[in-house]
């Protein structure tokens, strides 16, 4: 189990835009350096990567919401 | 209605300065704020404070019923909406005034007026403000296109009429250009958009940003004269000034001319800003658009004139008429103001929120700072990067660029990664100190690396 944490302080979004599909789901492949989410941190979105392989498990921070830098913000298994 | 408990939509440093002027006026102040906002500085300094939500701006600052829920409950009789957030949004105005408060701005439907791009060329167009030269209507065909631009005068731009985002642009410096682009665009537009309808405008090259301060109080308006805001990144300002480098007299007064006639066209009441485009080398300017509120970089203007723009938008709203005449508004000096963001100039202005671990500002003649920090202050991620800003005054331009280097290396902010090496670098740069900018300058600056240039000089 690994858990991806935030490299910021913001609002994470689970989805590119608000009307995608989130980036990963439960069984999906992750790869090192892949994009599994987004930070808005005033007012500018930087990419959460992944920093190592494994299965999407679940997202740990709920879409939109405020996150600490450092908070879980998904699982891999 | 007599303004006497204030309400104040917005947070950061304009809720600070919205204070400040509601003291001199011993009006009684209400700050809103978000649970992500309570150890925020106007928080304290208020007479009052209540929270409007969670911190998502959406849920909170941009709440329209939060707002005036939180107004009203606290006994405000007023609202100011600083700028930014609902400050120009019109349905905001109106339920503000629907609920018995005094909206501190312009009315609801003045502000829906020059928001809409259109209706406001429309208003200029209508008050003899000059808009930048275009074709009346779509051009069908090469000879139509030719036809426009003689009338309009080279360089033109070349746009989809049906488009948008830049597609379809092309620029002609002369007729034969335009007969060989004019069928591209024509082209383009057709494939990107199902119709090759174009549309020609005058290409102003290296276009400036000057703008003019205007008052108002519903019936007759005056100006403060002009800014200079040139030097932009991402359509952001980045360094302003009162007045504009090397613009002459004349254009001067009839720019300011310009933006009062539109001002009082309207009915304008309180403080907003005409936007320009200025072009140099033809000494000409054109009308852009007008902003419906006060202004981030309005400090220049109260540095040179010497007026408290905030305290006189309280008082219109108020009901007051203008408290003073054109003749009585005088300049004096040069102005400077610089935004100090937390973003990190080195690292491509990565956004930087965090603790202030240590703060010190620069005093002393001339120099004003407006922020909102404080030691052991967290600058919260959510919202603008924008922690203040460094203003100064002088007798002139040379010594004004002087005395914000010297107010700059005064700056003590811990904890926290600024823009202020950026405008230390601007302060030192030889295009910048001779007045020679536009409003693509800065990118290409950065871009060229003159930022780089600067740090390795200042380690040597």
């Amino acid at each position: 189990m690994t858990e991806i944490p935030s490299p910021l302080p913001g609002t994470f979004y689970q989805r590119p835009e608000p009307d995608a599909a989130p980036y990963k789901s439960k069984g999906d492949d992750v790869a090192v350096g892949e994009v599994i989410g987004l930070i808005e941190v005033m007012k500018t979105f930087i990419e959460v990567k992944a920093e190592s392989a494994g299965t999407f498990e679940s997202y740990l921070a709920e879409n939109a919401a405020p996150v600490q830098a450092g908070a879980a913000l998904a699982r891999l298994a | 209605m007599a303004i006497r408990r204030l309400f104040i939509a917005n947070r950061g440093e304009i809720a600070m300065r919205i204070i400040r002027a509601a003291r001199v006026l011993g009006i009684e102040t209400v700050q809103a704020y978000s649970e992500a906002d309570h150890e925020m500085s106007a928080v304290r300094e208020a007479d009052a404070a209540v929270c409007i939500g969670p911190a998502p701006a959406s849920q909170s600052y941009l709440d329209i019923s939060a707002v005036i829920e939180a107004a009203r409950s606290a006994g405000a009789n007023a609202v100011h909406p600083g700028y930014g957030f609902l400050a120009e949004n019109a349905a905001f105005a109106e339920a503000v005034v629907a609920a018995g408060m005094v909206f501190v701005g312009p009315e609801a439907r003045t502000i829906e007026r020059m928001g809409d791009k259109v209706a406001a060329r429309e208003a200029a167009r209508a008050a003899g403000v000059p808009i930048v030269p275009g074709s009346d209507g779509r051009l069908d065909d090469v000879a139509a296109a030719v036809e426009a631009a003689r009338e309009i005068g080279y360089p033109v731009m070349l746009k989809a009429a049906a488009g948008g985002g830049g597609r379809g642009i092309r620029i002609a410096a002369n007729e034969d250009e335009l007969r060989r682009l004019a069928p591209q665009a024509r082209a383009e537009a057709q494939a990107a958009f199902g119709d090759g309808g174009l549309y020609l405008e005058k290409a102003i090259e290296r276009p400036r940003h000057i703008e003019v301060q205007i008052m108002g109080d519903g019936t007759s308006a005056i100006h403060c004269f002009e800014r200079e805001c040139s030097v932009q990144r991402r359509r952001q300002k980045v360094w302003e000034e009162a007045g504009a480098p090397g613009l002459s007299q004349v254009s001067r007064a009839a720019m300011c001319d310009a933006a009062v006639r539109l001002a009082e066209a309207v009915g304008y009441r309180g403080a907003g800003t005409v936007e320009f485009l200025y072009d140099e080398a033809g000494d000409a300017f054109y009308f852009i658009e007008m902003n419906t509120r006060i202004q981030v970089e309005h400090t220049v203007t109260e540095m040179i004139t010497g007026l408290d723009l905030v305290v006189m938008m309280i008082e219109i709203a108020g009901g007051a008429l203008l408290p003073l005449t054109q003749k009585q508004v005088v300049r004096d000096g040069h102005a400077i103001e610089v935004r100090i963001c937390a973003e990190d100039p080195l690292l491509q202005f990565a956004p930087f929120p965090g603790t202030v671990s240590g703060l010190s500002w620069p005093e002393g003649e001339g120099v004003r700072v407006d922020h909102f920090l404080y030691e052991g202050y967290t600058v919260p991620p959510f919202y603008d990067s924008l922690l203040g800003k460094l203003v100064v005054h002088a007798a002139d331009r040379a010594t004004a660029i002087e005395r914000m280097a010297q107010a700059l290396r005064g700056c003590r902010i811990e904890g926290l990664r600024t823009t202020i090496p950026l405008h230390l670098a601007l302060a030192a740069d030889p295009a910048l100190r001779s007045g020679k900018v536009h409003t693509g300058w800065l990118e290409t600056w950065l871009a060229d690396g003159g930022l780089k240039a600067a740090a390795q000089g200042e380690t040597l």
